[in-house]
């Protein structure tokens, strides 16, 4: 628990879980695509769908995809910045599976031609989980310094990431695993205690058999 | 973190440290996430003056997307400043301050959400007044929000901050809750004073339902968090005399959760219980959102 969620996030408002939650979602969807974003569609599901336009929680996740915080000032205006910044984005709504009633589905593209797609999950206060990433079930907070490494499915790449990250003395917090398939692709989310160097998530982007690594430094908003 | 297991815990061990409870909230929280005691006093020192710049800000001309907020903190200044307020200058300014901080918030201005935004007018609408009443420096009121963060995150871990998932009571209830042990704090009161204060003014708000109009966090949200400061404030003022809660804090803390899970979804943020389903808001919510 972070004292700073129970007094705080400062936060451009109505509401903790459908605003400030809502950019975090689109903040850890942007940094997980590890560029700048330029095609969104975006899915509402649950309560962000039913009471989300009231709250903002359209604009907010905007707002996380232009790389804003939640004290942003910009963030009811972000529609249009988005114009100015060139992303063409879409709203829908959607019935997830087994997802928090304050979810949505987001599906991004970048610039350079990037893809993800990432379930985020706003739980209360402002503090949010990635559930879902490229239809692989996970759940990480984004709030810890995250490295996210898509390999294919084979043995030994766990082996040659957690070797790379022990020769650099990184301790590992969690580690989670999941694939789509038998011999098909894979995700290691792998929380942090400390922070990695960019050339770190370069050797391991280098890795055979590792199709890309991202890193989430910590999705904590700088404050000033 | 062990100690935000109980407030039982969390008094426990600062007794046993010999140091203030705001000094075991700051040290233990810094020790695990890791920062130094200086940068975890600087980022909260940032909120008390984000707090600040918030009720500033106030634009007493401005009215929320929807128009069901705005305006009210000021008709409320004017009120206690015309001399014909029943409590006088202290509590108006209370009052007026919650109105204005829930106000700010329902039109996207910045806010620190405390322990929610849907909240955020509480803690800030007692500690200002108290602190230009009794001339209190900063230093003191940075602590104040050391105590409230502790007594909140004993009712986070063993209970929830969430509407959604507890109703009203884990929001301005819980708010009320940590501002009524800051209040205790800045007037001198001890530990067992501020655990007192704390299951107070939860137990005087137990039960309250979550049921936003149109879903949005206006009504009845804004003038909630004046219910909410007021119960700080009295509750505060009974442990401050003495007055013990007869049933201890935790079961205080666990109860609210108990009651919480009980709720039906209709009554826990999803505007569809409570006020939200009377027909006027019903209506509003047709025209709103077409």
């Amino acid at each position: 628990m972070d004292i700073f969620d129970l007094i705080g996030p400062i936060m451009v408002g109505p509401s903790s879980s459908h605003t400030a939650g809502a950019v975090r979602i689109g903040l850890a969807a942007r940094k997980l695509l590890n560029e700048t974003p330029s095609n969104a569609k975006i899915y509402l599901h649950g309560s962000f769908a039913a009471t989300g336009r009231g709250h903002g929680t359209d604009t907010a996740i905007i707002a996380g995809l232009l790389g804003m915080a939640p004290n942003d000032e910009r963030i009811p205006r972000s529609f249009d910045i988005a114009k100015e910044q060139g992303l063409v984005f879409s709203f829908g709504e959607r019935s997830l599976r087994n997802a928090h009633p304050n979810s949505a589905l987001i599906e991004l593209k970048g610039k350079s031609g990037n893809v993800i797609s990432m379930v985020g999950a706003s739980i209360g206060g402002g503090r949010i989980q990635v559930r879902n990433l490229n239809g692989m079930q996970l759940c990480f907070t984004a709030e810890q310094p995250t490295l996210i490494v898509r390999n294919s499915d084979r043995p030994g790449s766990v082996a040659d990431v957690s070797r790379t990250l022990a020769e650099l003395g990184i301790n590992i917090a969690t580690f989670q695993v999941s694939r789509d398939s038998r011999g098909g692709e894979a995700i290691m989310v792998i929380e942090c205690d400390d922070t990695l160097k960019p050339e770190t998530v370069a050797k391991i982007r280098q890795t055979p058999g590792i199709l890309s690594a991202a890193f989430i430094d910590s999705n904590r908003e700088v404050e000033k | 973190m062990a100690i935000f297991d109980s407030v039982a815990e969390l008094t426990a061990y600062c007794k046993e440290q010999s140091e203030s409870l705001w000094e075991t909230v700051m040290r233990s929280s810094a020790r695990e996430s890791g920062i130094s005691e200086e940068e975890s006093w600087n980022r909260m020192a940032l909120r008390l003056d984000a707090m600040r710049e918030a009720d500033k800000g106030y634009d007493p001309h401005q009215k929320s997307r929807s128009g069901l907020s705005g305006g009210d903190g000021e008709k409320m200044r004017l009120y206690y400043e015309s001399g014909k307020s029943m409590g006088g200058e202290f509590i108006g300014r209370i009052i007026a301050g919650a109105l204005r901080m829930g106000e700010c918030n329902a039109c996207m201005h910045c806010i620190v959400a405390a322990p929610t935004a849907g909240s955020c007018g509480v803690i800030p609408a007692v500690l200002l007044p108290y602190a230009e009443k009794y001339n209190v420096p900063d230093e003191e009121l940075i602590k104040a929000l050391y105590v409230t963060a502790g007594f909140g995150a004993v009712i986070a871990t063993r209970a929830s901050i969430s509407g959604a998932e507890a109703g009203c009571q884990a929001e301005v209830g819980s708010a009320a809750a940590m501002a009524s042990a800051a209040l205790v704090f800045l007037h001198g009161g001890d530990e067992d004073q501020m655990g007192n204060a704390c299951a107070i003014a939860l137990k005087n708000m137990m039960g309250l339902i979550c049921d936003p109009v149109a879903g949005l966090v206006e009504v009845p949200c804004v003038k909630r968090n004046v219910a909410g400061a007021m119960n700080a404030f009295s509750a505060a003022e009974l442990a401050l005399a003495g007055i013990t809660s007869r049933i201890p804090v935790d079961e205080v803390i666990d109860a609210m959760q108990a009651v919480g899970e009980l709720m039906p979804g209709s009554l826990r943020e999803t505007g569809l219980g409570g006020v939200a389903a009377a027909p006027t808001a019903v209506k509003f919510k047709e025209d709103f959102f077409g």
